[in-house]
């Protein structure tokens, strides 16, 4: 519902919503451009010694005003010819045009009215209304998505147009909020759905009928100081019954010309007051500043209006047509998407042409449509799913839950959940599913398993489990957005593991010339860090494969280290690239593997190749924070990488602890049995606020998750607890 | 009696739909604006008796019952009641632009000492009560009388 008032609304009114921001953007600058010219008011002048001023500079003069801005006008007659001007008021001269600018005059009636008059003012202050339905109903999609307004900072992640959406939006929003209400408030009040109390004094019904009291001796003209003066309207000459009509910001009042006698005075009401402030905070007249802020922040708005727009259509194309797809009723595999924004429909396509390509029958639906006794021909229903919020259904999983609980079990179900890690509720609605599902006793195909971030490297490894649980080979690349490779040249390699049969190599790439605007985004090789994943793409296949860069931009090169599988395309073609040839890569940022800021020790735990990364971290790293490295290789004289540089390191103190492990040397151990002796350094660490991050396989990283949590237990920490407080991080492959 | 007999003739012209009735002759009024440049001008068009005091309005250009009190003399005479153009009101008269007016006017107005005001008034500009004031005569009609401000011509014909 929240999300139809925000997508409705926001796709009706947007043109119009441009309109009037662009406008009033622009219409902003004029109060700053008055507020600069207007001259210099003494702060004691009266507006008696003003008046006197202006009638010596115009004997005809009829009108004095002040505006907001301090701009004061004068208006006059010079026998039967009409004059004005900008008056200084400190030298009594006249120093400018009075004429409004021909330009405010045609952006005021454009933002406001369309120049449609009571037609266009019914627009736009319908699109203002929708301006505020929008930035309502966004803030609740906004505090739903990030899991609570406690979070309303919460990093962005997701589709490019959607985050920037709600980036700019989340920051906008009280301003935006502020502007419509205030023009709705404009709207009502010409269109006269508001009381009125403005100050309207009775003109007297007896005068004293005499002329010529001198002006700077009319005792309210004495006490009001210029800055009180909204207009002071002189008498009609030659008529004795008329009076000085004085307009300050406290009331309006007759003064009679024959003695200077206050004759009526009236203070306007609270709606009056209320309209001051309304008018002040959406045109910026009086408030200059104020006004300049509030025009750059409304210029959010087309911003807005485009990548709203853009973020829609995303979700509606990102469903895909899945050619040769069969019935719900013939399909040998059921594919059911809960997807928010729509990308796991791309996910769900990719595993439907795989199974199709390995022989299966496969019908694609949305989770909402969960209907196991339609699947007569299934052997086995695979749910993949978003999450929405704090963990509730996706869009395309609504009421999923609630027909899970009444169906009874068939087939057996497989559940991959999608999300993000940075959120607290990653992957709930997946597990809510999968809970329920054995609740209810239905059969589990493969445990289930988590996609972060639309990883396809997570991806890829459940399609292996999925294809082990099934029996067919599976190979999932799903890249959700195909970056642009470039050609790196290789400038350096070391090779290690050629005498334990495991060819391995640290690879230094030169930096590919960077493009400006990269650099000033930091996007494709603009910046990077240790940690991040550099994709390479072999010759002969579209599927990248990715490796830990074990250095960051500031190094000047791109370095990995690697080593060859057994018939691996990718791994062999760059184990055998010689210096000076090159290899197609590009850059995926990997933000969730990354040291703090802060002081506290760093402890590095890898093997094999996933030393890679945390070399990477000792060398930007090591200078300002102690830092210690836990490694595990098979042997000391083949697989120790960069060897040379941690006995340096060591050396000079920038790694601070180097423990080594050797699975095929010495005592043959692995980097967890050295953890548990190494108990006590660890403990004393960790209260120290020690950061620790892993790399290596999937089978290290478990080992070293139970060695720590069992280290731990006395301080009655584990792995788990440390990974809650962003203490544990993890790049396993 | 006599004011409540002129009230009543103008009432009727402000009807507009009694063709012609005795004593009543139809009257055009034009007014031009000169091209000062801001929005729409809105214009009350009224008359005095020959004492001064207001005896009824003809016209109101501008939709907008707030804005009146800009039109300062029409609100001291009336109390800024917009009852008394109720029904004889019409859209804003913008810069540069031309009001005609067509309405059935007793004959007693005319030749006896009432005057025909119009008092003017432009948003963000200087108000202008008593734009224009001339005396309803017979000899009178046809001659163009120029404004202090905003109206560059106004006339009346028969």
């Amino acid at each position: 519902m929240t999300r139809k008032l925000h997508r409705w609304p926001g796709l009706f009114a947007a043109i119009l919503l441009i309109i009037l921001s662009i406008s009033g953007a622009a219409l902003s600058v004029f109060p700053a451009l008055d507020r600069v010219s207007a001259p210099a008011v003494a702060q004691d002048q009266t507006v008696a010694a003003l008046a006197v001023m202006a009638q010596r500079a115009h004997p005809g003069v009829e009108q004095i005003k002040r505006a907001p801005s301090g701009k004061i006008t004068v208006w006059w007659f010079e026998g039967d010819t009409p004059g004005s001007a900008v008056f200084d008021p400190m030298t009594g001269q006249d120093v400018g045009s009075a004429d409004p600018s021909p330009v405010e005059q045609w952006l005021v009636s454009f933002h406001r009215s369309l120049f449609l008059d009571d037609t266009g003012r019914i627009t736009m202050g319908i699109a203002a209304a929708a301006m505020l339905v929008l930035t309502i109903s966004g803030s609740l999609l906004v505090a739903r998505r990030v899991g609570g307004w406690r979070n309303w900072f919460a990093k962005q992640r997701g589709p490019k147009a959607g985050r920037l959406h709600t980036v700019i939006a989340r920051l906008s929003m009280p301003f935006l909020v502020l502007t419509s209400l205030t023009a709705i408030w404009m709207v009502a009040s010409t269109f006269e759905l508001l009381p009125t109390d403005e100050a309207s004094p009775i003109f007297p019904a007896q005068v004293s009928s005499e002329v010529g009291f001198a002006l700077a001796d009319v005792p309210t003209f004495q006490t009001t100081p210029v800055t009180d003066l909204r207009s002071l309207t002189f008498p009609m000459t030659g008529d004795p019954t008329d009076v000085y009509t004085l307009s300050t910001a406290h009331g309006v009042g007759f003064i009679d010309q024959g003695n200077g006698a206050m004759l009526a005075w009236a203070v306007p009401g609270p709606w009056t007051k209320v309209w001051e402030w309304i008018y002040l905070l959406h045109t910026g007249q009086g408030a200059a500043l104020w006004g300049l802020i509030l025009g750059l922040v409304v210029l959010s708005v087309p911003f807005l209006a485009v990548t709203g727009t853009l973020s829609w259509m995303n979700g509606r194309k990102g469903r895909p047509r899945l050619q040769g797809m069969v019935s719900a009723g013939r399909a040998e595999t059921v594919v059911l998407v809960g997807t928010e924004g729509g990308s796991t429909w791309g996910f769900a396509a990719t595993l439907a042409k795989e199974l199709q390509a390995a022989g299966q029958s496969v019908h694609v639906a949305p989770l909402s449509g969960f209907a196991p006794l339609k699947y007569t021909a299934a052997r086995q229903i695979i749910v993949m799913a978003a999450t929405w919020g704090d963990g509730a259904a996706p869009t395309s999983a609504r009421g999923a839950l609630d027909l899970l609980a009444s169906a009874t079990p068939t087939v057996p179900l497989a559940v991959l959940g999608f999300g993000d890690r940075s959120f607290p509720a990653f992957c709930a609605f997946a597990h809510d599913f999968e809970n329920a599902a054995r609740e209810n006793g239905w059969q589990i195909l493969l445990p289930m398993d988590e996609v972060d971030r639309q990883s396809p490297q997570d991806f890829a490894r459940w399609g292996r489990d999925l294809g082990t649980a099934l029996s067919v080979p599976l190979a999932l690349n799903h890249q959700p957005t195909a970056p642009r490779a470039l050609p790196l040249t290789l400038i350096s390699r070391r090779e290690y593991g050629e005498a334990v049969q495991a060819p391995a190599a640290i690879l230094r790439f030169a930096l590919p010339k960077v493009r400006l605007w990269h650099r000033i985004t930091g996007r494709g090789f603009g910046r990077f860090q240790a940690g991040d994943l550099l994709g390479i793409v072999p010759e002969g296949s579209s599927i990248p494969r990715y490796y830990s860069l074990a250095s960051c931009s500031a190094n000047g090169f791109i370095e990995i280290v690697m080593r060859k599988h057994q018939g691996g395309l990718c791994s062999g073609q760059l184990i055998g690239l010689e210096v000076g040839q090159t290899a197609q890569g590009f850059l995926r940022p990997n933000p969730d593997f990354r040291p703090d800021s802060k002081q506290t020790p760093l402890i590095l735990i890898g093997a094999g190749t996933g030393v890679g990364p945390l070399a990477g971290f000792i060398r930007t790293q090591g200078a300002r924070r102690p830092v210690h490295l836990w490694f595990g290789a098979r042997h000391p004289d083949t697989d120790m990488f960069f060897d040379e540089e941690l006995t340096a390191w060591s050396d000079t103190g920038q790694l601070t602890g180097l423990r080594t492990a050797f699975s095929r040397s010495g005592e043959r151990h692995y980097v967890q049995d050295v953890l548990r002796q190494d108990a006590t350094a660890l403990q004393n660490l960790i209260a120290d606020g020690a950061k620790v991050m892993v790399c290596g396989g999937r089978d290290m990283a478990q080992g070293v998750r139970d060695a720590l949590s069992d280290v731990l237990a006395p301080l009655g920490l584990s792995a788990a607890a440390l990974k809650s407080q962003g203490r544990y991080v993890e790049d396993v492959y | 009696m006599k004011k409540m007999s002129i009230l009543a003739a103008l009432a009727l012209s402000t009807a507009m739909t009694i063709p012609a009735i005795a004593q009543a002759k139809t009257v055009n009024l034009t007014t031009t604006l000169t091209s000062y440049g801001g929005q729409g001008a809105y214009l009350a068009i009224y008359v005095t008796d020959p004492s001064g005091a207001y005896a009824g309005s003809l016209w109101m250009a501008g939709g907008k019952s707030k804005y009146y009190k800009h039109l300062t003399d029409w609100t001291r005479f009336t109390g800024g009641n917009a009852g008394e153009v109720s029904g004889i009101t019409g859209a804003s008269v913008g810069s540069g632009r031309s009001l005609e007016l067509s309405m059935d006017l007793s004959d007693a107005l005319f030749d006896a000492g009432y005057t025909l005001h119009i008092d003017a008034s432009v948003e963000d500009m200087r108000d202008s009560p008593n734009e224009v004031a001339i005396p309803l005569t017979t000899a009178g009609a046809g001659t163009a009388t120029k404004g202090r401000r905003y109206v560059s011509s106004f006339q009346y014909d028969f």
